[in-house]
Parts: structure tokens; C-alpha cells; sequence
């Protein structure tokens, strides 16, 4: 193995390839050669630092220095000021990092400071195109134990153990699914990872594939071992191109290197991996949608039961997790359940990966223990609101939740709670707002994304969903009535009630938080009348 | 338009795809993601090709094709302008920014220009959050947009 006296790593997650990294990226190559210094020097492409806010990010080791919002000029003063003369440039680092004029490495910046990472662990670390890399921090140590010490029971047993619930929306025990799926009767059984990303404003998912794909890849056969599966689907965006690209690379190099396949570990286990593209659906997200979608049909949800872990694709058995959810898999393995069901709250274990936009200083990826409160991300997570404006509303869950106000800022988030406010962890979109947006606005967004995403299957969310919007807009425009607000509210619990999937009996939620917390702008718009 | 799409070379294409796939389970979903690829839409005559190699109804394969957005019946413009829509853009503004570039080129939201040359779309979030409101011209990302840029950045093209 090869020495440097530095690393360079540059953030190659997608909001920072859209500021500019690649360009970045080859700017170092071609200045690192001029000094002559590339073989002093290793430069590594990275997936999500999460503070796509200050992007393009290069973080320099050992020191830790935070280089924020880098062009191709800067480059050059890095590498003779930082990698030559070894003075870190102070006027390029994040400004949270520079502080009475002392510098403070990375993991002291406050965006950082509070987080605890567990899914996110190898996101901005490791190069994640490089197998070698990941197998350096531990990856694919949790499938040798597993195949080579473990029975499929206790694997089972230890993710039931550990409380781990699911991330993507639900939040159904995980453990409970595994054993459902492992206890079915099935000569064929499939594991899904789903990633179909589709909540406006949520790029957990993405990051984490982007950043740590072997960490998917390992998380799913141990999964295949534990129910008894040999084939696995990836369900993934076909506008998550770099996704989808370095997830490939993962894929084909543990074939290479016999992590998949038959016979791994030299143990009879063997289990494979399809990448399968989505083509543009909401709904697609909700499982049995999504295995419909698999099948190569239009995309529409059937009811339930029969659960997946009873008749999934093909009818067969079929285990399906979220992105993140599985990223949670090989840690607790390595580190057993005492270890996560240690972190968190009585009821949701470990931490929660949000993405947090809209009308907030740092806008980025953060991975927070369950328990925080709504202020510690907003304030100090997420650096304030921009401009000296007011906070006035959190979106939590994206169309299947609801706005927070102000007054329940110190909510610890988890699952439960968030529902008592009438929102949803969902699979953890955060968008700010602060005085100038209007709520009533805001919950026609949301409706009218699901009235275009509604799959037309159940006519509660096809013709309940369309009913709310056109009020809606008559409110907005002015045209509405007094008599509206009710009639708003009974055609949403109606369709909470009886719609088939969690689409359409999350759809009214947007309305419904906001006319709980914000009732008076809707009066005031119909009183202006 | 008046390039020609549906050449045979496309369809040969199409071939090779629709063999390299048909056995899997599930295969129309990966055949219509590359036809669509290849000809830049899937318009009827190519519906009709995937059903008879497939020996499935093509009604089947309409339906699907209907379904998902990212199938279309019509050819793109040269250039598809993608405005972020979703929600960490729309809180920011994005909204007025796709009005100005419709004002622009003249062609509504979800229209092609009549000589092919814009598409206009409003996307779904692209998952760059933070650069918000963000825009996409074919493979180009800009981001932290204030309207005052947008003429520019069309005059590139």
C-alpha cells in the first residue's frame, strides 16, 4: 500500500457535482502535477459531506481543514499555500470553522457537532467507487460473521433486538418483517431495497447510494441468508444517474471479488443483485406498487393483505426495506443490538438521516440520534433562518405530512410525536419556512403534486383528491366561501378513511395540518372577500 | 421535427435491447427505458414492435407507457429545460422562475416549441436541495438562481 502526506477528498455527491466538482477535481489533478507533488498528495472523490449548502466542499487530512464553496482559482492557492508551504488558507475555509481565529476541524463545526452517524458513516469518507475502501472501514466484515458464525434465526433475532424500525415512511418494526418473510413458505424468495426517492425535498437515499453503496450491497444478502433468499432487486430512481452508476460499480465489483455470487464466503450461500429502474411514479414507492412495477406492470398498488412477506413478486416471498433502513444492517450486526437500541427513544431506536432545505442558513444532509428536538436542527444544526426573517413552519414527511409551527419546536423527534402534530417522520424530507410563505400555498403544492402523482386505482384519492385542490385554488383566488373549511375537512377524513394505499390516505395531511395550525389564513383569505 | 427518428438503424437498436432483456422477469419496463433512450420517445410504431416481440397486447404496453413519466408519445425538444418543482425549490421561488423562462421562449409548461428546439418541464425534485431553486438544461445543472440569471443561460443555447 501507497503512503500520502495528505488527502484531499472532493465531494462528488450530486449537489456538489451540480456546483461544479468535476471541474475542481481536475483542476487538482493538473496543479498537484505541476508541483510535482501527485505522489505526495492522494486525491479522492467522495460521496455527500451533506452540507451541499457550501458546496464544492474539499476537506484536506490530517488537519481536517474545511474548504467551503471552492472555484477553479482557489485550487491552485490550496496546493501551494496548504500542500506545499503546509499553511492552511483561512480565507477559503467555512466560515463555522474559523473561529477567533483559531480553526477547527471538521467534526467541530457545529453542523456536525451534534450529529451521530450511523447510516451516513462511510458518506464522505471513503472513495465509494473503491471496494478496497470500504472493506477498510469494516465493510463486509458483518456477512463473514454472519455466514461463518451465525444461523439465520439469530440474525433475525438481532435486528429484532435492536428496535430498529423502518426508515423509509412507515416505520414498521424491521425485524418483525424479516422473521414474517423468513417464517413464509416460498421455494423463491426476493429482497428489494427500495429506493425510489420520490418525496419532494428527500435525498437521503440518493447520498447514501452515491456515498456508500457497498453498504447496500452487504446489508442485502445478509438480509438473503437471514429469510432465505438467493436474488435481490435494487428499486431505484432513473433520475439518480450517479446512483445508479456507482451502485453498478459495487454490484459488479463484489462479483469480482466473490462477495456475491455462489458459493460466498465458502460457505453453500449465494445471493445476486439486479439494479432495476423506475420511470417516473410516485405511488411506485409504496410497496406493493413498486413490486407491480418490477413485474414490468403499471405501477399500481393492490390491498393488503396478502403482505409482500406473503406474496411479493411473482408471489413469492419478498422482503422489502428502505435505502437507509438497510444502511443500519451491518453496524448492528458488528456492534449487536444492545448497541443501537441504546440510542434514541423509548420507541424509535438509533438515528434518522433528514434532509433539511427551504428557508435555512445550512441546508444539507444531516443524521441526528431519534430524540433530538426540532430547535437543535433548525438553530443549531441548521444555522438559523437566512436574511433575519422569523421562523414560522417546518415540513416534515413531504405529501403525506404536515407543517410544524413554532410553538412545537422543542418536540423530540420521532415517529410517534410527529404524528401527534399531525405530520410524519416519512422518509425525512425537512423544508423551512419562514414569514413570507404562505401555508395555504404550501398545502396546494403538496395537493396538487398527488393529485398528479394519484395512480387513478381507488376513487377516494383519484376524485376526493382533485375535489380539495379545485377548493383550494377557488380560496386562493379568491372565490372561495365560509363553508369551505368544512368541507375541506369531511372530504379529508373521508379520504383518509377509504382510500387503498398510504397515498392516498396520507394525501390530506398537507390540509389538514396547515388548517390546525394556520386556520386564521384561511379565514383571513375567505374574510377578504 | 423533421428528422427522421424511426430509422432502421434505431430500430436495430431496439433489437438488441429487446434480446438482451426478454428473458428476465419483468422486462418491458427495461425495454421502454431504452427505447426511449433510443428514439427520444415511444410513439405507437415502436409500442407496436416491443408488443410483437414480446408476444404481449399492446394495450398492455400503452397502458404502462402511459402510466410512467418518463415514457412520452412525443419527441423532446432539442433543448428540455427542467425547472425543480419540489418543495425545498417552490419555497424558494422557483415557481416565478419557470414563468419567466415560459415568457422566454414562449412554450407553456409541459409544451415543445413548435420548431422543436425547447421543451419546458417542471421536474421533480432533482435532490440538489441545496443549491435551491435549481434548473436543468439537458445534462447542465444551475443552481442558487436568481431570475436576473435566466436570459443568460438561455442565450447560451
Amino acid at each position: 500500500m501507497e503512503l500520502y502526506r495528505s488527502h484531499v477528498l472532493v465531494c462528488g455527491g450530486t449537489g456538489c457535482v451540480s456546483s461544479g466538482c468535476n471541474l475542481i477535481i481536475e483542476k487538482f489533478k493538473e496543479s498537484l502535477k505541476n508541483h510535482n507533488i501527485e505522489r505526495e498528495i492522494k486525491l479522492v472523490k467522495t460521496g455527500c459531506f451533506g452540507l451541499c449548502e457550501a458546496g464544492p466542499i474539499v476537506i484536506v487530512y490530517p488537519e481536517g481543514a474545511f474548504y467551503s464553496q471552492i472555484n477553479p482559482e482557489s485550487v491552485d492557492i490550496i496546493v501551494e499555500e496548504h500542500l506545499l508551504k503546509g499553511r492552511i488558507v483561512k480565507d477559503l475555509l467555512f466560515k463555522d470553522s474559523v473561529k477567533e481565529d483559531k480553526i477547527k476541524a471538521i467534526d467541530e463545526v457545529v453542523f456536525y457537532k451534534k450529529q451521530l452517524r450511523i447510516a451516513l458513516r462511510n458518506c464522505g469518507v471513503i472513495d465509494p467507487e473503491a471496494i478496497e475502501e470500504y472493506i477498510a472501514f469494516d465493510g463486509y466484515k458483518a456477512l463473514a460473521t454472519v455466514l461463518t458464525e451465525m444461523q439465520p434465526e439469530e440474525v433475525v433475532e438481532i435486528i429484532k433486538q435492536s428496535g430498529l424500525r423502518g426508515r423509509g415512511g412507515g416505520g414498521f418494526p424491521t425485524g418483525l418483517k424479516w422473521e414474517f418473510t423468513a417464517k413464509a413458505e416460498g421455494d423463491k424468495k426476493y429482497i428489494v431495497t427500495n429506493a425510489d426517492e420520490g418525496d419532494p425535498g428527500a435525498f437521503m437515499d440518493r447520498s447514501i447510494l452515491e456515498g456508500d453503496p457497498h453498504v447496500i450491497v452487504e446489508a442485502m444478502a445478509i438480509a438473503g441468508y437471514a429469510v432465505g433468499s438467493d436474488m435481490g432487486f435494487v428499486y431505484v430512481r432513473a433520475e439518480y444517474p450517479i446512483a445508479v452508476e456507482r451502485l453498478q460499480i459495487a454490484i459488479d465489483d463484489a462479483r469480482e471479488q466473490e462477495l456475491l455470487g455462489e458459493g460466498i464466503f465458502g460457505t453453500d450461500f449465494n445471493f445476486d443483485i439486479e439494479i432495476r429502474l423506475g420511470a417516473g411514479a410516485f405511488v411506485c414507492g409504496e410497496e406493493t406498487a413498486l413490486i407491480n412495477s418490477i413485474e414490468g406492470k403499471r405501477g399500481m398498488p393492490k390491498p393488503r393483505p396478502p403482505f409482500p412477506a406473503q406474496s411479493g413478486i411473482g408471489g413469492k416471498p419478498t422482503l422489502l426495506n428502505n435505502v437507509e433502513t438497510f444502511a443500519n444492517i451491518p453496524q448492528i450486526v458488528l456492534n449487536g443490538a444492545e448497541w443501537l437500541a441504546k440510542i434514541g427513544t423509548e420507541k424509535a431506536k438509533g438515528t434518522k438521516v433528514f434532509a433539511l432545505g427551504g428557508k435555512i442558513n445550512n441546508t444539507g444532509l444531516l443524521e441526528i440520534p431519534m430524540g433530538t428536538t426540532i430547535r437543535d436542527v433548525i438553530y443549531d444544526i441548521g444555522g438559523g433562518i437566512p436574511n433575519g426573517k422569523a421562523f414560522k413552519a417546518v415540513q416534515t414527511g413531504g405529501p403525506s405530512g404536515g407543517c410544524i409551527p413554532t410553538e412545537h419546536i422543542d418536540t423530540p423527534i420521532d415517529y410517534e410525536s410527529l404524528i401527534e402534530l399531525a405530520s410524519m417522520m416519512g422518509s425525512g424530507g425537512m423544508i423551512v419556512m419562514d414569514e413570507d410563505n404562505c401555508m395555504i400555498d404550501i398545502a396546494r403544492f403538496f395537493l396538487d403534486f398527488t393529485v398528479e402523482e394519484s395512480c387513478g386505482k381507488c376513487p377516494p384519492c383519484r376524485i376526493g383528491t382533485k375535489r380539495m385542490l379545485e377548493i383550494l385554488d377557488n380560496i386562493t383566488e379568491g372565490k372561495g366561501k365560509l363553508e369551505d373549511i368544512d368541507k375541506l375537512e369531511r372530504l379529508a377524513k373521508n379520504i383518509k378513511e377509504s382510500s387503498l394505499c398510504g397515498l392516498g390516505q396520507t394525501a390530506p395531511n398537507p390540509v389538514l395540518s396547515t388548517l390546525k395550525y394556520f386556520r386564521g389564513e384561511y379565514e383571513a383569505q375567505l374574510e377578504l372577500l | 421535427m423533421t428528422k427522421e427518428i424511426l430509422t432502421e438503424e434505431n430500430y436495430k437498436n431496439l433489437q438488441r435491447q429487446i434480446d438482451k432483456h426478454k428473458n428476465k422477469e419483468g422486462a418491458l419496463i427495461p425495454i421502454l427505458n431504452e427505447a426511449q433512450k433510443i428514439f427520444g420517445y415511444v410513439p405507437i410504431e415502436v409500442q407496436k414492435r416491443v408488443s410483437e416481440e414480446l408476444k404481449m397486447a399492446l394495450s398492455e404496453i400503452y397502458g404502462v407507457v402511459t402510466f410512467y413519466s418518463q415514457f412520452t408519445l412525443k419527441p423532446r425538444g432539442e433543448l428540455v429545460i427542467g425547472v425543480c418543482l419540489g418543495t425545498a425549490c417552490y419555497v424558494r421561488n422557483a415557481q416565478l422562475i419557470v414563468d419567466k423562462i415560459s415568457d422566454l421562449i414562449h412554450v407553456e409548461v409541459g409544451e415543445t416549441s413548435p420548431d422543436g428546439k425547447y421543451t419546458l418541464e417542471a421536474t421533480r425534485c432533482i435532490g440538489a436541495c441545496g443549491l435551491a431553486p435549481v434548473l436543468t438544461v439537458n445534462q447542465d445543472v444551475y443552481g442558487r438562481l436568481t431570475l436576473e440569471d435566466i436570459p443568460e443561460i438561455i442565450s447560451k443555447y
